[in-house]
């Protein structure tokens, strides 16, 4: 067996060993030579790392000796014609140990962390869907604890012995029957208040006295544009997009010519806001946790989300006790290298504060845009065909 | 033993005689075997080692969401231009949780697990000499082989890897400009994974040909063990769904490089204006998941089998409720077609869609319930043996249960608005297909570890393995549940961009610290692993007193499996502790005649001929009793 002997010869391992560590360290130093002339301390740096390493082996050494002593205390109490080490008993305690341990850590984790969670829903049907959470969690908990304690009572239970033998039972059609029927149960009901709740949540059908926003997403930032006095948005078309419009309104439909953008996502309360939303290079996500709203933003498809945030900004910070509290909007489908920082404020405000500042917006047509049309009119390429809000094929 | 030896001579010869043109070179031996106990042998280790590199990866990018701020000049050294001034960059970090989820799912998961498993079991289980079509099954593993060396070449590219995540939606992934990793290293995962699906499928079409065509006399497939079922019926899932990645895969591949338009539309990228039209984003994700649902079942039903094997086995009880066991895996595998959406409902997919794939998907829950009740009553009243493979095969069962649970919360179309993409869903598969996948892939290892190297493992550096994993793998997944319902996103590079998102940067550290010891763990496994296979104790041949055939096959690997004729099964495999027989197990070859002491009426219930001398055999015993 050359091949085993090859495996065996520490020498080859050693060696072998010596040359990829050398070698990734030239490969990767060449690189960062090259780029880096800033002078880090490596000496340093290898000593942090050799005491890790150190760390590693000292302990991987001390559990080669306690296994040493394990197994000389188990041979000498056979040599003593006494029972060695029982280690199926001691695997049966480690399993109730878990048990006892595992319980009470999921009950901290679920006390401490739980109550870390989202504060309570700030828009109208976040409060259905709160409702659907906590029954779930209820009747997902008790299955959690009636199985757990099963399965490592049993192990621990009916951990073996030669004295005993195994109960043969290799089916029992009426329990299993039970055992399908109740599970099938308790899902048709989540299922059934689920698909009510949804289909309530995801109705987004326009309605008259509805306040449509425009939120559109690109790398890495949310675009925003309210309508004016006409409560109305103008269409989009991609084509149309330049610098100065970047959401390529189309200033053909009279219904965009007093739009407004804003920085921030200021929405008065009680009202019924539609979120009309858009992608412009890939897909993006509105996540408002807060309001327990998400819905992709994808290019070539846009979609809405309806919702009443029911909640001011300033009553929150009063009910989470936290002065600097704001809604965000998250972007929550990978994007890109800055998705991670891509947010937006979201502020609630009353009828009368909304009323003030969408006063103070300025107009989307702003005053270099009209020039740049102006421009742009004149010449004949530019002819736009209908801008065309498609819906995908299964909608 | 001299029978013995001339027994085996009579084998070469008759072996000689019909592939004589089949010379034992080192070449056709070790490298291009077409023996499946090698092959098997060849998905394993390379799985093994694509789950190293994949969970190094893993912690990299748990060093980053612990310390974001802090600078680690060793990175620097290590990874070059990835991390500049020791920080993984933020395109690296997406490449990170990319190609750690793509190596974890399809590499080690899907091929690691399958490959070794159907390789290793469905011929020695089913009492086949080998597979279908050895040749076939040797560039199966051929090609897993190349689709993982181009998987990991992607790091060597000046860019660096896909980025997009593994799902690699469009647009991102077919724009090369819209980031770095949608350059060459999108190119190359996905050559990657088109050899992928084709050593998948070549490996699929094998097992289901075995299973069907090659199984031994009297092996009917109601005798089958759980493991050739589950390892069948993934085979047939694999089959059915990989193509339609394919599909997907070939249309991306046509955006990226022809200027097509099949998942583009109204595109603005960087300011230029695209010329895309007419596509659509989601159709690309309903081909993905088209695959991608069914994919986490050919994850997870691997590890159910071969969970339901050692749990039977170990707890010397026969598995409770066979054959609800086999329909609730039918029932698995038939409805993870119809529950794709489950992924979809807030990318802008119809909202009736979504309420109807909200159905389908809560009812998948209640196979899953039955396959875990019947888990929990095999081990009622059972007599526990506690090898190394039956803890890890409660450990799955631990797993799937936590996080099978999470899984009503997120099959929940209405909770999945606020959830979806949140660290809930981190915690809910990786737990319960991660984790559990993993642990029914270790136990396996444990369990027939004698039967590929004819060697033990350490049963105590199993356990030492076992339990820092167990416990590491809860502390790790256990908390990410209550950050995602505060609503932290996934696949965020920082978290101190958010005051909100500030306060989980003690948790961060906890987990990766919890990651970090749960990995080193892994090298006890792979000690034991490499220390076994060379200097382990040699094996008896049925070292677990298991019933299965696999166990009736020599201790010495022959390219045919047995000398001489392949045994006859005359019963299931699960007849452990039968009353009325003097040791605990029963062998799947022994026929009822050498056993009539412990043989129950239902043993033969399409048996009437049997049943006949049954009940006379018993009449007999009570005349006799009533004569004492």
């Amino acid at each position: 067996m050359g091949f085993k002997q090859l495996i065996n010869s520490k020498k080859t391992l050693s060696l072998f060993a010596a040359f990829v560590l050398f070698g990734t360290n030239q490969l990767m130093a060449q690189a960062t030579a090259a780029a880096d002339t800033a002078t880090v301390d490596k000496s340093a740096m290898w000593t942090g790392v050799g005491y890790y390493v150190l760390l590693f082996f000292v302990a991987s050494l001390c559990v080669a000796i306690l296994g040493k002593i394990l197994r000389v205390y188990d041979l000498t109490q056979k040599m003593q014609g006494k029972k060695g080490l029982n280690w199926n008993g001691i695997m049966g305690v480690c399993c109730a140990l878990f048990l006892i341990t595992g319980m009470y850590g999921a009950f901290w984790s679920l006390d401490v962390q739980g109550s870390m969670k989202l504060p309570e829903s700030a828009s109208a049907h976040g409060v259905a869907i709160d409702s659907m959470f906590t029954t779930t969690t209820i009747l997902t908990l008790i299955v959690f604890v009636i199985t757990q304690i099963c399965l490592f009572g049993f192990a621990f239970v009916y951990r073996g012995s030669d004295k005993r033998k195994a109960y043969f039972l290799p089916h029992n059609n009426l329990i299993e029957k039970i055992w399908t029927i109740i599970p099938a149960a308790v899902l048709t009901i989540l299922v059934v208040f689920g698909f009510f709740t949804w289909q309530k949540v995801e109705d987004s059908s326009q309605q008259k006295g509805d306040l449509n926003i425009d939120v559109t997403g690109h790398q890495f930032a949310w675009e925003l544009r309210y309508p004016g006095a006409d409560g109305k948005l103008g269409s989009l078309n991609f084509r149309l997009y330049t610098a100065l419009n970047k959401l390529g309104v189309d200033f053909k439909d009279r219904n965009s010519l007093d739009d407004i953008s804003a920085d921030t996502l200021v929405l008065p309360v009680h009202q019924s806001i539609r979120l009309n939303i858009h992608a412009q290079d890939v897909i993006h996500s509105v996540y408002m946790p807060h309001f327990r709203l998400q819905q992709n933003a994808v290019p070539g498809l846009p979609t809405f989300f309806k919702f009443v945030p029911t909640i001011t900004t300033a009553e929150m910070r009063r009910k989470t006790d936290n002065p600097n509290f704001e809604y965000l909007l998250y972007c929550n489908k990978i994007c890109g290298g800055a998705h991670y920082n891509m947010q937006k404020v979201v502020r609630v405000v009353t009828q009368a504060e909304y009323q003030d500042w969408i006063a103070k917006q300025k107009p989307y047509l702003s005053d270099p845009l009209k020039k740049e049309l102006h421009f742009a009119d004149a010449t004949p390429a530019v002819q736009v065909k209908a801008a065309s809000n498609r819906l995908a094929l299964n909608n | 033993m001299s029978t013995l030896a001339v027994h085996d001579h009579g084998v070469v010869h008759h072996e000689e005689g019909h592939e004589h043109h089949h010379k034992a070179t080192f070449l056709n031996t070790y490298v291009f075997s077409q023996d499946h106990k090698y092959i098997a042998k060849q998905f394993l280790v390379t799985g093994i080692i694509m789950a190293f590199i994949a969970m190094t990866l893993s912690i990299l990018f748990r060093i980053q969401l612990a310390y974001p701020d802090k600078s680690f000049p060793i990175l620097e050294t290590l990874l070059g231009r990835f991390a500049p001034n020791g920080r993984i960059s933020p395109d690296f970090y997406m490449s990170l949780v990319t190609i750690h989820g793509t190596i974890m799912v399809f590499f080690v998961l899907t091929a690691g697990l399958s490959g070794t498993f159907a390789n290793l079991l469905i011929p020695l289980q089913v009492g086949a000499r080998d597979m279908a079509s050895p040749f076939v099954n040797m560039l199966s593993y051929w090609f897993f082989f190349i689709a993982s060396l181009i998987m990991l070449s992607s790091f060597l590219v000046q860019k660096g890897p896909a980025s997009g995540g593994w799902t690699i939606y469009p647009p991102l992934s077919a724009l090369p400009k819209s980031m770095p990793g949608s350059d060459m290293g999108m190119t190359l995962w996905l050559i990657s994974m088109v050899l992928f699906i084709a050593s998948q499928l070549m490996g699929g079409i094998n097992y289901i040909s075995t299973v069907l065509n090659m199984r031994t006399k009297g092996m009917d497939l109601w005798k089958m063990p759980l493991t050739v079922w589950a390892l069948f019926l993934t085979a047939v899932l694999g089959v059915l769904s990989f193509p339609v990645l394919v599909a997907g895969v070939v249309l991306l591949i046509f955006d990226r490089s022809f200027g097509t338009s099949f998942y583009l539309s109204d595109i603005v990228l960087n300011g230029k204006v695209m010329p895309y039209e007419g596509g659509s984003p989601i159709l690309f994700q309903h081909l993905f998941w088209f695959l991608g649902h069914p994919e986490v079942y050919i994850v997870i039903m691997p590890a159910m089998g071969l969970s339901s094997e050692v749990l039977a086995v170990n707890s010397r009880k026969p598995i409770f409720g066979y054959h609800a066991m086999v329909y609730s895996l039918i029932g698995i595998a038939v409805l993870s077609f119809i529950v794709w959406g489950h992924h979809m409902f807030v990318t802008g997919m119809n909202p009736f869609l979504g309420g109807v794939f909200m159905i389908t998907t809560l009812i998948i829950a209640v196979p899953s319930a039955v396959k875990t009740f019947n888990w929990l009553a095999t081990l009622w009243r059972g007599n526990i043996r506690f090898t190394p493979a039956m803890l890890f095969a409660i450990g799955m069962v631990s797993f799937f249960i936590s996080g099978g649970l999470t899984g009503i919360f997120l099959g929940n179309a209405a909770l999945d608005i606020n959830l979806h993409d949140t660290y809930f869903v981190i915690a809910h598969f990786h737990l319960v297909m991660g984790s559990a996948a993993i642990f029914g892939m270790l136990a396996g290892v444990y369990h027939w570890f004698p039967k590929m190297y004819r060697r033990m493992m350490d049963e105590r550096l199993g356990y030492l393995h076992f339990w820092l994993t167990f416990i590491g793998a809860y502390l790790v997944f256990f908390p990410m549940h209550f950050m995602g319902l505060d609503g932290v996103p996934r696949r965020y590079y920082a978290f101190t961009e958010f005051e909100s998102m500030k306060r989980w940067l003690t948790v961060n550290v906890f987990i990766t610290w919890a990651a970090i010891m749960a990995g080193i763990a892994q090298l006890a496994f792979a000690y034991n692993f490499v220390h076994s296979i060379f200097w382990g104790k040699k094996t008896v041949q049925n070292p677990w007193n298991a019933n299965t055939l696999e166990w009736t096959a020599p201790i010495e690997h022959h390219h045919g499996n047995w000398i001489g004729e392949i045994p006859t099964v005359y019963r299931w495999p699960y007849d452990y502790s039968k009353p009325g027989h003097d040791e605990d197990f029963i062998p799947q070859n022994v026929p009822f005649s050498q056993t009539m002491s412990s043989n129950l009426p239902h043993d033969f219930e399409d048996n009437p001929g049997g049943l006949e001398e049954h009940t006379k055999w018993t009449n007999a015993q009570k005349a006799n009793e009533a004569v004492k």
